[in-house]
């Protein structure tokens, strides 16, 4: 069963708790910061005063406890069913990782029990072993916060030299593919990791400038007219967008979204899949992308 | 009158709030009441609306107009490299005795080769414990039992037994220290990836390796009957489950065979595909309408039903079945053709990495063809929209939803005010 206080931040923050005091800590100040690290932000009324109180009996009113071994607890077999269930992912190739004391566990799915059926066809060659050695040497970097060096061709066909400070690796679920976030490289932050060749560290002592280049924002304003399901369509598909909706009349909403200018094309055929449901009134660049879009339509002799 | 707890009994409570909030997000607390899908009172909702901001903070806004005050969520998931919504599922309510009793038992049980019965455990519970509080808690046997038992079936005490003696030990640990970035990774893309952040959570906070984009969050907190279904499924199991369909206020009950569920990484939903063993129908389900999975008697039919439904995914563009109950399918042709310019090799790329079941031809240097046969032709509508800027010609054999693809694009053609303009 998931939803279990095994799994608690309670049961973690107390077990968090009894490992500092056993360390020697009695602050209570001190032990009140775990509360608010680890639990919710209301968990600072219930988790100290329990303990203070003696109405969860672990802890004495000087701080100190009758426990001796800082709290640990055995995988339950729901976590080994999921571990099983990764071991199973081709993906999981790329971390280079042994998934012990899981002989005789079910996993709790295999790739039969699902399927993603719109995810692009081309995405990262994950079984591919020169892009498993690359991912892994620019995870180490990021872990590490170093510098890698590696070489890659530009849109003109030429070859380009790159040293840089891998931040993140950034996996987009729709294209199926890790892109490199960076920082200290002057023309791009963004590169997707397939088109990188020969990634190693930078053993150079050239040190790492700049940091990474804050993604430029605009925003757009739709109307949503609430007709064949649209407006949930509508509002779950932008989902993970930043954005607000507001109830205009009977049936019609404005939702206004926050997007990375970079995606701008992307969002401009996402708008235009909605139809006539679904009308740009901002901005007025934005606007003019789509008008541009259905105008080269009108003039493909369609009818 | 009970008090308020940020900790929470029963989820499927929460689960509607949370995802009204963050899908929709524009509802006043008087709305709450008429919901088909969120049907609380008041006082019910203010206190939901506080335990959300607690385990969620930051992500949560509000916004006041003249009709009242709108909560909602609203976060760009590619700026986060940890689902928020997975701290709902931390927030479980327990009994006093409860957390007492587990620190307690797993102190004592500190060690796989430490091994008691329940009287040497009460013993050394009261002794060792709890004799230096004021006011001890009293554990009688039949509470350890039970918690020991509980912890049996999740799998962290192994019960032995020895003459006419049972012995209660934990289970071996297995060290996952070496996985953090593979759980860093696998917790925000797996199913019931949830349960990977449960692991995450032995972790001291560290690097945050992994940002993600095009990135569902809201499938969080469907991961208790996403991860009943696989049960079942692994099982091999009927089940019987409550579905709100969009179209009725009432949960209706079904009893259905499980058989794979199928996720969209483009809309954000997911949906089970089921067999209806008294309809001989496959039918899919939202699985965010579903709740109260309850596994029933196992089937011999399920590696049957799920081959066909192999079968049947060779014309399934998204998650729409057509079978009538004599097994009889009826398929539809979908074909257009779009043009693309010399410096637009990325078309004809994107046509090849988007056709799913389908097929696309090179039919000149300009013009390429997608066709298909599906069971719904509808499904693809707003996909072939996606090339509205080079659609030439559509061939549908549902004349109806051509029809209505063409009356679509004349109404956006009259929306933006170009019905008019002559063509060149």
């Amino acid at each position: 069963m998931i939803f279990s206080e095994l799994y608690s931040a309670y049961y973690n923050t107390v077990a968090a708790i009894i490992s500092r005091i056993l360390d020697g800590e009695h602050s209570e100040r001190e032990l009140q910061r775990i509360v608010s690290e680890r639990a919710f932000g209301e968990s600072v009324l219930t988790i100290m005063p329990s303990l203070k109180s003696e109405k969860w009996q672990l802890v004495h009113a000087d701080m100190t406890t009758a426990l001796v071994h800082a709290p640990t607890m055995p995988l339950t077999t729901l976590q080994k069913q999921w571990l099983k269930a990764i071991s199973l992912d081709p993906r999981v190739r790329l971390f280079d990782v042994a998934f012990p004391h899981l002989d005789g566990v079910e996993p709790l799915f295999t790739p039969a029990d699902y399927y993603v059926y719109d995810r692009y066809s081309d995405g990262d060659p994950f079984e591919d072993e020169e892009y498993i050695r690359q991912f892994r040497v620019i995870l180490a970097a990021i872990r590490q916060g170093e510098q890698i060096k590696f070489e890659m061709t530009n849109r003109n066909g030429n070859t380009m030299f790159v040293r840089c400070r891998p931040v993140k690796l950034e996996y987009s679920e729709k294209d199926d593919k890790f892109r490199v976030l960076t920082a200290g490289w002057r023309s791009v932050s963004t590169v997707n990791l397939s088109k990188i060749r020969a990634c190693v560290p930078y053993t150079g002592e050239r040190p790492s400038e700049g940091e990474v280049r804050p993604a430029q924002y605009d925003t757009i304003t739709l109307k949503v007219v609430d007709e064949r399901n649209a407006l949930e369509r509508v509002l779950l598909h932008f989902a993970h967008f930043e954005k607000q909706a507001e109830k205009l009349g009977r049936k019609t909403y404005l939702l206004r979204i926050r997007y990375d200018r970079d995606d701008e094309s992307e969002l401009v055929i996402r708008v235009l899949s909605f139809g006539p449901m679904v009308e740009v009134i901002g901005s007025e660049s934005f606007q003019k992308l789509v008008i541009e879009k259905l105008k080269k339509q009108k003039n493909c002799g369609f009818r | 009158m009970s008090t308020y707890s940020e900790l929470i009994k029963n989820f499927e409570k929460i689960r509607a709030y949370m995802r009204d909030f963050y899908v929709y997000g524009f509802r006043k607390r008087a709305d709450y009441g008429a919901s088909p899908k969120v049907t609380k009172s008041a006082r019910s909702y203010d206190d939901e609306r506080r335990r959300i901001e607690s385990w969620l903070g930051d992500h949560m806004s509000f916004v006041r107009t003249p009709e009242g005050k709108s909560v909602f969520i609203s976060i760009d998931s590619r700026t986060i490299s940890h689902n928020p919504f997975y701290n709902a599922w931390k927030a479980k309510s327990f009994t006093d005795g409860d957390i007492t009793l587990h620190f307690v038992l797993f102190d004592i049980l500190h060690d796989p080769a430490e091994r008691r019965t329940v009287t040497e455990l009460l013993c050394e519970i009261d002794e060792k414990y709890l004799s230096g509080f004021e006011e001890p808690m009293m554990f009688d046997e039949s509470t350890v039992r039970k918690k020991l038992k509980e912890y049996c079936e999740a799998g962290i005490i192994t019960a032995e037994k020895e003459g006419r003696k049972m012995y209660y030990r934990r289970t071996e640990g297995a060290d996952v220290s070496e996985l953090e970035d593979a759980l860093q990774y696998f917790s925000e893309v797996a199913p019931c990836g949830v349960i990977g952040a449960f692991l995450l959570d032995k972790f001291p906070r560290g690097t945050d390796t992994f940002a993600f984009k095009h990135h569902y969050i809201t499938g969080a907190i469907d991961s208790g009957v996403l991860a009943a279904l696989f049960t079942a499924m692994r099982e091999r199991r009927v089940v019987t489950v409550s579905n709100i369909s969009r179209r009725e206020n009432m949960p209706r009950k079904a009893r259905i065979i499980p058989l794979r569920i199928l996720v969209s990484v483009q809309s954000g939903r997911q949906h089970l595909v089921a067999y209806l063993p008294e309809y001989n129908q496959f039918q899919s389900y939202r699985i965010d309408y579903l709740s109260g999975v309850k596994l029933e008697e196992p089937t011999p039919r399920f590696d049957e039903l799920r081959a066909e439904l192999d079968r049947m995914q060779s014309h399934m563009w998204g998650v729409s079945t057509k079978r009538n109950k004599w097994g009889e399918e009826h398929l539809e042709h979908v074909e257009f053709t779009v043009r693309v310019e010399d410096h637009e090799a990325y078309i004809v790329r994107r046509l090849e990495r988007e056709k799913r079941i389908g097929t696309v031809e090179r039919l000149d240097d300009h013009t390429y063809r997608f066709s298909a046969d599906v069971y719904d032709s509808g499904e693809l509508i707003p996909w072939i929209r996606t090339f509205i800027c080079r659609i030439e010609k559509m061939n549908f054999s549902d004349r109806t939803q051509e029809n209505q693809f063409k009356k679509d694009l004349e109404a956006m053609y009259r929306m933006y005010g170009i019905d008019g303009e002559v063509s060149e």
